[in-house]
């Protein structure tokens, strides 16, 4: 039900600029007052968002530790410094490879549990790693290549990046690998949602929402770019002038394009109320950011309340001095009568 | 109490991974007997409230299996507040709440799910019951939106909900070793207790052990002569054992190290005979230490209850450092002792250590433990690590031929610490005869006894063993694949949580602490010519059944 309901939900958002440009006549209504204002709210949503984040403390250090801690005694035991990193730098490489390689993702099992032999049984399962990465980085490819379009000199890495990702020289115009494989990534998460009982279960429109929205997203632009093959120079003309803040539609732009933008900007307004803030959450982890080193160095807690004391050692004993005294433990104060006793 | 008798295969028939057909917000929770464990007596909940003013409430005689929980009236208002004031002092919270994509990497890795194949087992589902209430009340989405969110509003079967589940998760932090974001359920665990807390919601297991621990000095209550009695009926154990009466001085001032291990390790087997074990380390070395009544506790049950009860319990190890005037403190084996301290403790208690407190030296070796110079808190597998490097213990590891053993990392020291070869490189030295379990369910990735968190109470025994098959499985594996018969472990849950669970996977299977396995193989001077184990086991018997 939660993926039907995403499914309607895109689809009336692809709607609307349909109606709204194709009868409605608002171009520039959607090709610059919408996305400007989306634009406005990803980067203000995700500067609160992330700052929200940041402001709280971080009390105390718990990083998972994922292997061999720092030893007292590095010749007889080998820190596992990227899983247990105890210094900044080992950390840095830490994130580094979650941000860029997912390696906690990495390590993902499968379970199987095999009742006639009495096994339960942990297999590599790599999948969602493999299609995750597919996802994310055909993706990060894509937006950077549509930084041509804000940009009136193209630098030479967006060039290299589009050269390469059209390397195969496959059909006219070229084909971007990035767009394959975002489609890919895209639709295994989607697929692996409504296949795998147990993440149905746990899927919320939250979840199917986004993959339809991107979904659509891509669609549209890989409609606009091989189908419809808009003309890219009136895009470019329209983006330069809003960033000039000259709100002109030029004429001659294909709806698709603005589907396309209408969708891209719900994805920004979304972004920053919803899980796809796991893009700025994932620097934030104090499981994952912060060193193991504790033990060696001294961290603050900004409320720490230092009148918690332990159940001191006098009220201790008060409670305990006469049996303690029988059993001969030594005492700060003798029960009364002991010395005389003693002497006696 | 329901009697557990299901046999260990029809517990494997009963588990399904499919899900219910309902979806889990409209799926009624279980509360018969046997799905939860006995709420705090009235009598120690008014002791804490007393001795830890704003962490717990609402003393009464209750049950779970009860639909009147007798809540205080204002209950939601409790829980809303103290919910709002830990997303503001706890980032890791906030975080958490904020970002989990549902991709269901953590799904399988529970051992509570992959024994029962309760969907609310899952880690992400755990941690949603708690992140439900939160978007309602804390998201504009949720507000508007509502359940189209995944939002709902916080009503007692939820709150009922969350003591039936966050009661069934150990806090071993498996499932976030595997989470892209590194999401622990163990934090969300905490602050789900910690809110259960301060309604009067909580469990005897847990509550008695702070209480006793504040009073006692340990969880189990014992006074501090009924200690040097059993202490001295160990020295007269090893004395039967070893021909040599070896010493175990308490609250003794002036001598050099504090040791602190948990009192499960003076109370019950196996655990004594891992106390017997470091004492006759000591002895072995000549070390100047002494052991403390007050004192007498390294595991901290306050973990499991609320951040400042930690803080409260673990502040006697410094306290009575500087009274005795020892210059560092060595840690038994112990788990979630062990997470406290390399965690929590410097931070929260590190202006409590006293000006006589020195970075670590091992004073048989001169090796100076630079990775705990902070704390100035050394760990008993590293130290007798060290001392084997040095040849300074003499060993005869024959002694342990009749053993076939295999490890079991425990959860903390594993995830939370990263103490992973330290352990093997002791057990290595002491027993011929050594075998890993899969490689998926051991070092980072090991899997809980089921028992953590305060869970160890015989009246969810079920819920126990199904969260041990994993590990039993595991266990079990290399049992007949090697003819595994030992599983030594450093924490002392393990020690008393692994047996039930052995018996019922692995039956045959005995569990050990890694010092019970050193002082076997360790020749102290002057010591007659050993006949027995520290069991009291006759080495002609054990090694006529390995034979067989």
């Amino acid at each position: 039900m939660n993926a039907l309901y995403s499914l309607v939900f895109v689809f009336a958002l692809v709607l609307i600029p349909l109606i709204g440009v194709g009868a409605a006549k608002l171009n520039v209504f959607f090709g610059i007052c919408i996305p400007s204002t989306a634009l406005l709210v990803f980067v203000a949503g995700f500067v609160c968002k992330v700052y929200g984040w940041a402001r709280r403390p971080v009390p105390f250090r718990i990083p998972t530790t994922g292997g061999q801690q720092e030893p007292y005694d590095p010749t007889l035991f080998k820190q596992n410094k990227w899983d247990n990193p105890s210094t900044g730098p080992q950390t840095f490489m830490r994130m580094l490879l979650e941000v860029l390689c997912f390696r906690s993702l990495f390590r993902n099992t499968s379970l199987k549990l095999d009742v006639k032999n009495n096994v339960v049984a942990y297999a590599s399962a790599k999948w969602l790693w493999l299609f995750a990465i597919f996802f994310h980085y055909s993706f990060f490819i894509i937006v950077a290549r549509h930084m041509r379009l804000f940009l009136a000199s193209v630098p030479m890495p967006i060039e290299w990046l589009e050269f390469g990702d059209g390397i195969m020289q496959i059909g006219v115009p070229r084909m971007y690998m990035s767009d394959v494989l975002i489609l890919v990534g895209l639709l295994f998460l989607l697929g692996r949602r409504l296949a795998d009982a147990k993440i149905r279960y746990i899927s919320l429109v939250n979840d199917f929402f986004p993959l339809f929205l991107l979904l659509g997203i891509s669609l549209s632009g890989i409609y606009m770019r091989y189908f419809a093959k808009v003309d890219v120079m009136a895009i470019k003309e329209l983006v330069v002038s809003a960033l000039q803040f000259q709100f002109k539609v030029p004429a001659g732009i294909d709806n698709s394009f603005f589907v396309h933008l209408f969708l891209v900007s719900v994805l920004l307004a979304y972004f920053p109320f919803s899980k796809l803030m796991h893009l700025g959450g994932v620097f934030l982890s104090p499981t994952r950011n912060l060193p193991n080193d504790t033990r060696m160095k001294h961290h603050e807690n900004p409320w720490n309340d230092k009148g918690i004391m332990p159940h001191s050692y006098e009220h201790y004993e008060d409670d305990f001095r006469e049996p303690m005294y029988e059993a001969g433990l030594p005492l700060e104060k003798l029960p009364e009568g002991a010395e005389e006793e003693a002497k006696a | 109490m329901a009697k557990f008798s299901k046999k260990p295969i029809e517990l494997l028939q009963s588990i399904d991974y499919t899900p219910p057909r309902t979806d889990w917000m409209s799926t009624p929770n279980n509360f018969a007997d046997g799905r939860w464990a006995y709420p705090g007596k009235p009598e120690k909940i008014e002791y804490l409230m007393h001795e830890m003013p704003g962490n717990f409430a609402n003393p009464r005689e209750w049950s779970p299996g009860d639909v009147d929980w007798k809540l205080p009236s204002n209950w939601k208002e409790i829980v809303h507040e103290g919910f709002k004031e830990r997303l503001n002092k706890y980032r890791s919270l906030k975080v958490f709440m904020d970002v989990c994509v549902r991709c269901g990497a953590c799904a399988d890795k529970c051992h509570f799910f992959i024994g029962s194949g309760d969907p609310k087992n899952m880690p992400v589902l755990r941690a949603e019951l708690m992140r439900s209430v939160y978007r309602k009340d804390f998201t504009l989405a949720g507000k508007i939106l509502g359940k189209l969110t995944g939002a709902r509003v916080m009503e007692e079967d939820v709150l009922k909900e969350w003591f039936l589940y966050f009661y069934q998760c150990t806090e071993c932090r498996r499932c976030s070793l595997f989470c892209p974001y590194g999401i622990d359920t163990a934090e969300v665990t905490m602050m789900a207790r910690e809110l259960l807390h301060l309604c009067g919601i909580n469990i005897n297991w847990i509550m008695e052990p702070v209480a006793n621990c504040n009073r006692t000095g340990n969880h189990l209550g014992i006074q501090p002569h009924a200690f040097k009695d059993i202490v001295d009926f160990m020295l007269d154990d090893i004395e039967t054992i070893t021909g040599k009466r070896v010493k175990c001085p308490l609250n003794e001032k002036g001598h050099e190290v504090i040791f602190i291990t948990p009192s499960g390790d003076v109370f019950a087997d196996p655990g004594i005979y891992t106390f017997m074990g470091y004492l006759m380390l000591f002895d072995a070395i000549g070390l100047d230490f002494t052991m403390s009544t007050y004192a007498s506790e390294g595991g901290n049950f306050g973990l499991f209850t609320s951040a400042d009860m930690m803080k409260k319990l673990n502040a006697k190890m410094y306290a009575e450092a500087n009274r005795l005037g020892a210059k560092w403190i060595l840690g038994g084996e112990c788990g979630h002792m062990w997470r406290v301290i390399n965690q929590y403790m410097d931070t929260m208690n590190g202006y409590l250590q006293g000006p006589q407190m020195r970075t670590p030296v091992n004073p048989i070796t001169g090796t100076v433990f630079n990775n705990a110079k902070q704390t100035k808190m050394v760990h008993i597998a590293e130290f007798t690590a060290d001392l084997i490097k040095h040849g300074k213990l003499n060993l005869d590891k024959t002694r342990n031929d009749y053993i076939r053993a295999t490890f079991h990392d425990s959860c903390n020291p594993a995830r939370a610490m990263g103490m992973l070869d330290e352990p093997r490189y002791v057990l290595k030295n002491v027993c011929n005869h050594f075998y890993e379990m899969p490689e998926n369910t051991i070092r980072e990735q090991t899997f809980c006894c089921a028992g953590g968190s305060g869970l160890n109470t015989d009246e969810i025994m079920e819920i126990r063993l199904r969260g041990g098959l994993p590990r039993g499985n595991a266990l079990r594996y290399v049992q007949e694949k090697h003819g595994v018969n030992t599983m030594a472990c450093v924490c002392a849950i393990d020690r008393a949580t692994l047996i039930p669970l052995a018996d019922y996977w692995a039956p045959g299977v005995r569990i050990s602490g890694l010092h019970e396995m050193v002082a076997n193989a360790l020749i102290l001077d002057g010591e007659s010519e050993r006949t027995m184990n520290l069991r009291q086991e006759e080495f002609e018997e054990l090694f006529a059944q390995e034979e067989e």
